[in-house]
């Protein structure tokens, strides 16, 4: 098989992917995007700066993370191998480091001690606290109301941290939202401020960017499974909200003709009831947070609410990349609903002992269905984006138990 | 030749300084608005500038968030906007009517759609916040019906980008005041008029000043150097929780009538 085209060109000099991507903000913003696309262009081919970077990702982070075959896991599912990169082992529990700590040494390469992000579950903005505290930087991060009720934990940790939590009255009081408000912030205080975006949407630089510091999941976990097996994973797999993990893992595999590629979005209570966050399977292309791409909206083009278990993947739009790859036809993208994310929770936790991520969960069950459809020989490559530590709360409430 | 164009030579022709008022569309009421237009041409307005509401107004502070909030609650989307410009043009044929907002509304009506629909219920120009104008591009069909695409410029903005957008204005062009979002207080007029200065000498279109703009002593510091003065939160703010036609009149005429009187002023 061969493919039509060099996938690792991307993105074009405009920041687009194909149709979508591109710097859809106001006029204010143009010029700090343009700082910092400048900024980026020059350290993402400094060996000083890369050379710092792998530094921290080593002694820091912790990586690489190892690739595990979960062998107990793939005979109770009765197919394929399943494999697992653990990115769940990383510092702060999930891959949103990888991200948080590059762009941390962007920002002190370009002398701006305060940092802001948004987050949805706390993840990315305890992964922002954590890299701002070791830089000794400021670091504000805005949250929505609804998620400051429900995260308390993740708010705590970042407290402790010493970030300042900012909650987000506006709208739904959720990602979308806080994702607003950060940029407003920041067109505030463009002068002294780096926004670090939590995944691989908003405007140009940011989806190049945040794919390139997650890019060594899918790098370390080629190199693995060559290491291993021999050959290249059959397909492989991750869940998608924004985005970044997924692109983190697919973004080595994407010229890999023999490597199918799918991901999996939250179809919540079913993509038929309206009540999901898959962007990819029931949205359409728009215009959302800085750039084109898929989006879950009304016909007046009014940004709707989500629905997932996993606040990770309650998210309206998903990284232009992504858009890019399904209308290329290079990746597949599918809902797993939240019941079949808990079901694969408790079997990988039963099978393997290793508590996953809601998110991370979605990616597990999709792995587990490709894994009925391929021959026990084959590999199935599968993210394990976080840990469950955090959604051991969610998850008991869900099922009417008392912690 | 477009209202927008033949106000502004108008305007410059009698020495006046230009009064833009905006309102999201929609609030305090949506079944008043075009009432609300009316009373804001009576206070004075030469220009209207309409804000569609959008879910996620990242440019926007919150009096401007809360409006469109509002708005979209009471049901009101882009088709809704269109026929109120339609019944504003009834009695009003000469007032330019500018439509600002977020681009995900007009990709969903469809562009061409949109154009055409916007001409003809007698829209003349628009103003899409998260469109700067290397994305410009969608809006050509726009452009190509004989709507303006009004550009937004800004402190932040580089001299040589500056230049490109001057040489790309059309309608006006609206010099945002101060890095921030709307609604917000700071402003150092000494700062502003000479930045404003220097953007006038190259546009090939007037410029009005916009954002932080609060009141009459406000808008006539600006009146000095700009060919028009943007006021939107303040009055939007004054507006909000009005209900009757008759308040939401008084309320626009009350606010706007001094900033009229301050502007003409010698």
């Amino acid at each position: 098989m061969s493919l039509p085209q060099d996938f690792h060109r991307w993105p074009d000099e405009h920041g687009r992917f194909g149709a979508y991507g591109g710097s859809y903000v106001a006029e204010t913003l143009m010029a700090p995007l343009a700082e910092l696309t400048e900024a980026y262009r020059r350290l993402r081919q400094d060996p000083q700066f890369l050379a710092e970077l792998d530094r921290d990702l080593k002694h820091y982070v912790g990586r690489p993370s190892p690739v595990y075959h979960a062998e107990r896991l793939s005979r109770q599912v009765g197919g394929a191998r399943i494999l697992l990169k653990r990115e769940d082992l990383n510092h702060t529990g999930a891959h949103k480091i990888n991200n948080t700590v590059g762009q941390a040494l962007v920002a002190r390469h370009m002398g701006k001690p305060r940092v802001i992000a948004e987050t949805g579950a706390g993840q990315h903005g305890v992964a922002t606290a954590t890299v701002a505290a070791r830089l000794g930087m400021k670091c504000v991060v805005y949250m929505g109301a609804v998620d400051i009720e429900r995260q308390k934990i993740n708010v705590y940790r970042m407290k402790l941290l010493g970030a300042e939590v900012v909650p987000v009255t506006s709208g739904s009081k959720t990602l979308k939202d806080a994702l607003n408000e950060a940029m407003r912030d920041w067109v505030t205080h463009v002068a002294d401020t780096f926004y670090i975006i939590g995944t691989v949407a908003g405007p140009h630089p940011y989806p190049q960017m945040v794919r390139d510091f997650n890019a060594i999941v899918g790098r370390e976990a080629r190199a693995q499974v060559l290491d291993q097996y021999g050959r290249l994973p059959d397909v492989i797999t991750a869940c998608v909200g924004g985005g970044s993990n997924a692109i983190g893992l697919f973004h080595a595999f994407l010229n890999d003709a023999g490597v199918r590629i799918v991901g999996a979005e939250a179809a919540g209570e079913g993509i038929a009831t309206g009540h999901h966050a898959a962007s990819l399977s029931a949205g359409r292309p728009g215009v959302l947070h800085g750039n084109r791409t898929y989006v879950l909206c009304d016909d007046n083009g009014q940004i709707t609410e989500t629905h997932s278990v996993s606040a990770g993947l309650d998210y309206p739009g998903v990284g232009p990349e992504h858009a890019f790859l399904k209308d290329a036809g290079r990746a597949e993208y599918v809902g797993v609903t939240d019941d079949e994310a808990l079901e694969a929770f408790h079997l990988l936790a039963r099978t393997e002992g290793i508590l996953a991520a809601l998110e991370s969960s979605h990616a597990v069950a999709q792995a587990i269905k490709l894994a009925r459809e391929y021959p026990k020989d084959a590999l199935v490559l599968c993210n394990l984006s976080g840990r469950g530590d955090k959604d051991v709360h969610t998850i008991a409430a869900r099922e009417g138990v008392q912690v | 030749m477009n209202r927008i164009d033949r106000r502004f030579a108008a305007l410059i022709a009698a020495g006046r300084t230009g009064l833009i008022p905006f309102v999201t569309a929609g609030d305090p009421a949506p079944a008043h608005v075009v009432t609300l237009m009316h009373a804001l041409v009576d206070a004075g307005a030469d220009l209207i500038e309409l804000g569609v509401p959008f879910s996620d107004p990242m440019a926007d502070g919150p009096v401007i968030q809360h409006a469109s909030e509002r708005a979209i609650a009471g049901g009101a989307g882009l088709a809704d906007v269109l026929r109120w410009v339609g019944e504003f043009r009834r009695r009003d044929a000469d007032t330019p009517v500018v439509l600002m907002g977020y681009l995900n509304p007009i990709e969903m009506y469809g562009y061409a759609r949109f154009a055409e629909a916007a001409v003809s219920a007698g829209v003349d120009g628009v103003l899409i916040v998260d469109c700067p104008l290397e994305e410009a591009a969608a809006l050509e069909p726009l452009r190509a019906a004989g709507l303006r695409r009004i550009l937004l410029a800004a402190p932040t903005t580089a001299p040589a980008r500056m230049e490109q957008l001057c040489k790309a204005a059309e309608g006006f062009l609206y010099y945002v005041s101060f890095a921030g979002i709307t609604g917000a207080a700071r402003l150092s007029t000494a700062d502003i008029a000479a930045r404003v200065a220097g953007v006038r000498a190259g546009a090939k279109a007037p410029v009005a000043v916009g954002f932080g703009v609060r009141d009459a002593a406000s808008a006539k510091a600006i009146a000095s150097f700009a060919d028009a003065v943007v006021i939107g939160s303040a009055l939007v703010e004054r507006l909000a929780g009005a209900t009757e036609a008759g308040e939401i009149a008084t309320r626009a005429r009350e606010f706007l009538a001094p900033i009229r009187a301050a502007l003409d002023a010698p």
